[in-house]
């Protein structure tokens, strides 16, 4: 496979909790500078495993994972997340630091075991938040702000790191409307600017909104990857989540949206 | 503005240095007169515990014994020999050594806590008490010296936080509950052994001494045992306030973590070395000195907030402070000197509660 340009490769990747029972294999999925990745697939059917395996936190039963052309399994632990940004699914905030103080944890990678963030550090940490507009967040309890705020701290975060890629593990669940949009907003600004951004998501509507190419997991296997249009199709909607998937067109300020609902 | 092409990646963007139009950060930071009062808190106890205690020296004659004996001033010698011993050899160790374990076992205490993401956690969750007691209790049967008692002590303080931390790592999930869970068990085990030796020891003396010496006490503490305790106390505390702000990114959690770029085992293990060294040596010398390492980092957090960068020196200054206050009250509240571990119980349970009220659990 030709590795060259790519940001992520994964190459006939299997990967199962045990031996007897994969959970998917035979994945191959190439991500390029500035794509945005969808892992669009039902509950369940490992789009976080797998995504857990692209950051190196789980290892494939066969196959591999390469970063910028190097196998994930080389890169140090710093070296990593100077590459690769994460932003988790489930995440418990454990006390009330406020939300620059957790901005600024970004900056880890950057310092050394026994340093503590500069001065310098703090107004990478604060111009980051301002260009993401949360500055206001920045004395706030992070306990204390919405989730869409925290998600944006997070990904504020994320950015302190200064990678490559950043992954995120469904950034809009547990999310009402105005927060989901919120963190959609930023995701596809930063996707916009050129970022590499692999996301998982069970919400098939958010990859048209943010997408450049999705890759569709069923149960077990790969339904379909490649570019939105060609990939979002009312077949493919069905096959992967097993009930059958209307994909509706509207016009909106002369933009054309689409979305899609499943028939009851 | 600019908009920026496809081709462009937020790197090259970003390295043209984040040029922000904005104003700048204040940082809200505690301020000069916080720190300065909280350094003053263990200075003034210290300087005050010198001139305290039963027996009477005058307070210029403690002026003038530490003037010649610390800064070799020319003072013409006007005190008994008694007066000195008491100042040089007893209240002066016994001050330092206080205020190096109430500060250490109050860092312990907060960088665990932190640790585990548990603002309730005590510095002796990994069951370092429970060892610690057991080996002091084979020294007191075997009528071991000082020095092999406190040796014991410590190498069972040691020994029973590493098969914990080996224990824990038997099973891969969760390895933070696995570290709480192994250390019950640990001290469990380590309590049921102490109970067997307490059974089985003489109960004319040696029941009773291992009762008192488990009650915790600074009496015991002469100058020998400062230079003894003093570098893996001092190389502990030095070593977790140089880790204090990797203790902030821990605390969000193992995965998190790593994924900041923290190698978390590696961190994880030096802090539980650290404080077991703290906790381990306290424990040797002073026996066992209960809820300063809750107590203490909870006070603090409500003095300077939760971030482990202001929060570890302010729990070790506090901390200094504290215990020396309680080692005060012990020798002066009753005609018999009161153990240690009795008060800061007693005082530490009830401030606890009343803290706990007041941050409605620490987490807000």
């Amino acid at each position: 496979m030709e590795l060259i340009g790519s940001k992520i490769s994964i190459i006939d990747a299997s990967f199962g909790y045990n031996e007897h029972e994969l959970v998917w294999e035979n994945i191959n999925i190439e991500v390029k500078q500035g794509e945005c990745l969808c892992l669009l697939g039902p509950n369940g059917c490992g789009k976080t495993t797998l995504f857990n395996c692209i950051n190196g936190n789980f290892s494939l039963n066969t196959g591999s994972v390469y970063i910028n052309r190097k196998n994930v399994k080389e890169f140090s632990i710093a070296e990593l997340a100077k590459t690769m940004g994460i932003v988790f699914q489930d995440h418990v905030a454990p006390f009330p630091y406020s939300s620059l103080e957790v901005v600024r944890m970004g900056r880890t990678p950057h310092l050394g075991v026994f340093e503590t963030p500069s001065k310098e550090d703090t107004e990478i940490a604060y111009g980051i938040m301002q260009e993401l507009g949360i500055e206001h967040l920045a004395d706030k309890s992070y306990t204390r702000i919405s989730g869409g705020e925290r998600q944006l701290v997070l990904i504020a975060r994320t950015l302190c790191q200064e990678p490559e890629i950043i992954l995120f593990d469904e950034p809009t669940s547990h999310l009402d409307f105005r927060n989901r949009a919120m963190v959609l907003r930023t995701i596809k600004k930063l996707s916009q600017k050129g970022m590499t951004i692999v996301l998982t998501t069970h919400f098939p509507n958010h990859v048209w909104k943010v997408g450049t190419s999705v890759a569709m997991l069923g149960y077990r296997r790969m339904v379909a990857q490649g570019p939105v249009d060609k990939v979002m199709t009312e077949e493919n909607l069905s096959e992967a989540y097993g009930v059958a998937v209307k994909i509706y067109n509207a016009e909106s300020n002369g933009e054309s949206v689409r979305f899609c609902e499943p028939n009851l | 503005m600019k908009e920026l092409g496809m081709s462009q990646t937020y790197d090259e963007r970003s390295s043209k240095k984040h040029s922000f139009t904005g104003l700048k950060y204040i940082e809200k930071k505690p301020s000069v007169l916080k720190w300065a009062l909280m350094t003053a808190f263990p200075v003034f106890l210290f300087i005050l515990s010198l001139f305290l205690g039963r027996y009477t020296v005058s307070p210029d004659q403690v002026l003038c014994i530490l003037g010649q004996k610390l800064l070799n001033l020319p003072i013409d010698r006007f005190w008994t020999d008694t007066a000195e011993t008491v100042v040089i050899k007893v209240r002066l160790p016994r001050a330092i050594m206080a205020a190096m374990v109430g500060g250490g076992l109050s860092m312990s205490g907060a960088s665990f806590q932190g640790m585990f993401q548990n603002p309730l956690v005590s510095p002796f969750i990994l069951g370092v008490s429970a060892g610690a007691s057991f080996g002091a209790a084979i020294g007191l049967v075997l009528e071991l010296p000082a020095i092999g008692i406190q040796g014991l002590s410590f190498l069972f303080g040691l020994l029973a936080v590493a098969i914990t931390y080996f224990l824990s790592h038997i099973y891969r999930v969760a390895p933070i509950l696995m570290l709480v869970l192994s250390g019950m068990v640990v001290s469990a085990f380590f309590q049921a052994m102490l109970s067997l030796v307490k059974f089985a020891a003489d109960d004319e003396e040696k029941l009773p001494a291992i009762t008192f010496w488990l009650m915790g006490s600074l009496g015991s503490v002469n100058l020998h045992d400062l230079a003894i305790a003093v570098i893996p106390l001092m190389g502990s505390i030095i070593l977790l306030y140089l880790l204090r702000w990797k203790i902030n990114v821990l605390s969000m959690g193992d995965r998190e973590a790593r994924a900041l770029g923290i190698n978390n085992e590696l961190l994880k293990a030096l802090i539980i070395v650290s404080t077991t060294i703290i906790t381990s040596s306290s424990v040797a010398f002073c026996g066992i000195i209960g809820w300063v390492g809750q107590v203490i980092p909870h006070f603090c957090r409500m003095i300077v907030g939760p971030d482990h960068k202001v929060l570890i020196p302010a729990t070790v200054l506090i901390g200094a402070g504290y215990l020396i206050m309680i080692d005060n009250l012990c020798r002066l509240l009753m005609p018999n000197e009161i153990p240690l571990g009795i008060l800061t119980a007693a005082i530490g349970a009830p401030v606890f509660a009343y803290l706990l009220r007041k941050t409605r659990g620490g987490w807000n």
